[in-house]
């Protein structure tokens, strides 16, 4: 529109378009004898050339990237920190810690905070019964895991999408609304003390709360989300060869499926055993009548929290280091299954 | 184990051989081992999701509930007024509340003997909405977003880097494998008056973070600090992911148009990732709803109180405080419901807000 009646404009006056213009000028003989092989480009924005625009965008991209580097080393420095002043701390005497002087390395490197710890706090029976509790619940997540994401990804049956949605929206309830009750159902187990105030039959009271701190735990939404994904990529055509070679089901699960999952089982498998590592809240409530049934995470926190007078703070950090380093082992040589396994959440799909 | 388990599968498919045989759909025919491939996970959930998930509601509503005995005095809301301290006193409070009773200002607590004749004292709840309610909106509100816009820096310096980047991507998970108690031991050593921040800082021996006569803000700051440290890795783990399967075509047109750094990273990086943004959220949100371990982590074993430990109460933190005596689990029940019913309408508005503004 607007060039339509500039051109109308330059008609009516008998002015001369752009176009004409630049003709007329190419056309002088003063145009003509420019020497076209020697021009550089001159771009007129900000008044400067291209090779100061290169430079300047060169020099941009360098502090940039100073910048980022600089900002990511900071911020790498904050995340590690607390794990070197754990180090060094567990390695310090009570005075040293306490002292006005923070020093950044102990002045006499004190590996006695260790064999206290040893001697005080019951490490390896914790970690026992973490280990107990981790695996046995571990692997029972794993089977009902693979069971149920066999029956999502692969059978058809009346009402699966409804039972899927119903199992995702569990994840969004807050698991204090289920503790209650669970407390209450575990208490009232038979053999539980609890309940009648005596033992009886062959299971003691030692392996009541024991169950109870595995047997809620052997199901995971989660994870039955995450291996459903993982068996829903493996080709159709697997499934129809291994009918045609007459295998059930039941064997194709464990004969194909299984071994193709195997990344995902890994992940699931260690993030699990983290967690029972970790967990905390649960272990307290059922172990609360004997300290020695105790996980490692329960046994670290009621251990030096209340020492009389200064907190021994030297003691505390050996027995933290007891626990963060398992976890650390654990992180290097399975890294990537980790990080891939809780990374997968995000994706959609 | 798998043997035993065929075995059972094998005597169930005899059994329902015939109808296996008269359905000729596919999907039909897998119908009953569908089942028995979900029984294990649907008895679980049942016992240990779905039956407590009803039951806590029915307990919320119970008077008097004792969970030794099973036995209650009828329904109630009396567990939710105690929760938000609005009234619901006990008979046998009451009955103090009219006899002659001394109010004591400092501990909130009125002293005196009830109708027995037995010299008692009666605590006022006011845990809930003095410090467990407050304090966990602030946590979610301070920690949530200051979470998500590092996370989100951390890993937009991360994706842009080609040097070095696998090194700070693990650098940066560390914190997500350890433990919540056990690092909030150490940034209870970072934090204490003694400790070395006071130390960089300079700000004496007198300056009380964690400590028992820490003032509740000081205590407040390092709890949120520590929550954010250890909320980072995840976050910086699923966006980074997410970045690096943005298509490059949408930055190379942003480069056509001429868009700046920041401009790029509003109308590219952001709306992209928003997806990741919202999921972050809604999962962030519930977590720091649900924030105990930090706070037991950082201040003291649950079973120690006073001091500033009662200052950091959480909603969660109370509930298990409820649990742990049988005639207060009713009013933990209730506490906890409150709790499910403020998540699920923040989710609701996230979702809500969300609809137009996540680009799937």
């Amino acid at each position: 529109m607007e060039y339509d009646s500039r051109n109308f404009i330059q008609k009516l006056f008998g002015m001369k378009s752009r176009e004409q213009k630049q003709a007329e000028r190419e056309a002088s003989a003063e145009y003509q004898a420019i020497e076209t092989s020697s021009m550089t480009l001159v771009i007129k924005e900000g008044h400067t050339d291209a090779a100061q625009l290169a430079r300047a965008q060169k020099v941009g991209k360098i502090i940039g990237s100073i910048i980022t580097y600089g900002f990511l080393l900071f911020m790498s420095v904050i995340i590690l920190f607390p794990f070197y002043w754990m180090i060094i701390t567990s390695l310090k005497s009570t005075t040293e810690i306490r002292g006005n002087v923070q020093t950044f390395f102990p002045v006499t490197v004190l590996w006695s905070n260790y064999i206290t710890v040893f001697n005080t706090f019951d490490f390896v029976t914790y970690v026992g019964n973490t280990l107990i509790v981790g695996v046995i619940s571990t692997i029972g997540t794993l089977i009902t895991t693979i069971l149920a994401a066999f029956a999502f990804a692969r059978l058809n049956f009346h009402g699966k999408d409804l039972i899927f949605s119903i199992l995702l929206a569990t994840m969004m309830i807050p698991g204090e609304m289920m503790v209650i009750t669970n407390y209450i159902t575990v208490a009232k187990l038979p053999w539980y003390e609890f309940g009648h105030g005596m033992v009886n039959g062959w299971l003691t009271y030692k392996d009541s709360v024991f169950a109870s701190m595995i047997v809620p735990f052997w199901v995971s939404v989660f994870y039955i989300y995450l291996l459903r994904q993982n068996f829903k990529q493996i080709p159709n055509e697997l499934y129809l060869a291994a009918k045609v070679d007459g295998k059930s089901d039941w064997q194709f699960l464990w004969k194909v499926m299984v071994p193709l999952a195997a990344p995902t089982l890994i992940s699931i498998f260690i993030l699990k055993l983290m967690g029972s590592w970790n967990s905390y809240v649960w272990p307290q409530l059922v172990t609360a009548k004997d300290e020695s049934w105790r996980l490692v995470t329960n046994g670290l926190r009621s251990s030096f929290s209340t020492s009389a007078g200064e907190p021994q703070y030297g003691i505390q950090m050996a027995a933290t280091i007891l626990v963060t380093v398992p976890l650390l082992l654990l992180f290097i040589f399975f890294r990537k299954y980790i990080m891939k396994g809780v990374g997968r959440a995000g994706i959609k799909g | 184990m798998a043997n035993v388990l065929g075995k059972v599968k094998d005597f169930f498919g005899g059994l329902f051989k015939r109808k296996e045989r008269v359905s000729a759909d596919a999907g039909e025919r897998n119908n009953w081992k569908a089942w028995l491939y979900l029984a294990p996970v649907i008895i679980l959930l049942a016992i240990f999701t779905f039956y407590p998930l009803i039951n806590t509601v029915v307990i919320a509503f119970l008077k008097n509930y004792n969970y030794t005995t099973g036995l209650s005095d009828g329904f109630t809301f009396d567990n939710f007024l105690n929760v938000l301290t609005l009234a619901g006193r006990t008979t046998t409070q009451e009955t103090i509340y009219r006899w002659n009773t001394t109010y004591d200002a400092v501990t909130k607590t009125y002293t005196g003997i009830d109708s027995d004749g037995i010299a008692c004292t009666v605590y006022f709840q006011t845990d809930v909405i003095k410090y467990a309610l407050p304090n966990t909106m602030l946590i979610t509100f301070i920690t949530v977003p200051a979470s998500i816009v590092i996370a989100l820096l951390i890993s937009v310096c991360l994706h842009s880097i080609k040097a070095f980047q696998k090194i700070f991507q693990t650098i940066f998970f560390v914190p997500y494998v350890t433990n919540a108690i056990a690092v909030g031991m150490v940034f209870a050593v970072l934090f204490d008056s003694k400790g070395i921040l006071n130390y960089i800082f300079n700000l004496g021996d007198s300056f009380f973070w964690i400590d028992r006569a820490a003032p509740w803000s000081h205590g407040m700051i390092a709890l949120c600090i520590y929550i954010v440290w250890h909320s980072l890795p995840y976050k910086i783990l699923i966006f980074l992911s997410a970045l690096q399967n943005i298509d490059k075509q949408y930055y190379d047109a942003a480069k056509i148009d001429c868009a700046g750094k920041f401009k790029t990273f509003m109308n590219v990086t952001v709306p992209m990732l928003s997806p990741q943004i919202l999921y972050i959220m809604i999962t962030s949100f519930i977590g720091s709803f649900k924030e105990y371990t930090s706070v037991v982590g950082l201040f003291g074993s649950p079973s120690t109180d006073g001091g500033s430990t009662k200052n950091m109460y959480t909603i969660v933190y109370y509930i298990y405080d409820c649990i742990k005596q049988p005639d207060t689990v009713a009013r933990g029940a209730a506490a906890a419901l409150l709790l499910f019913i403020i998540i699920m309408i923040f989710t609701a508005i996230q979702f809500q807000v969300s609809k137009k503004r996540v680009h799937y």
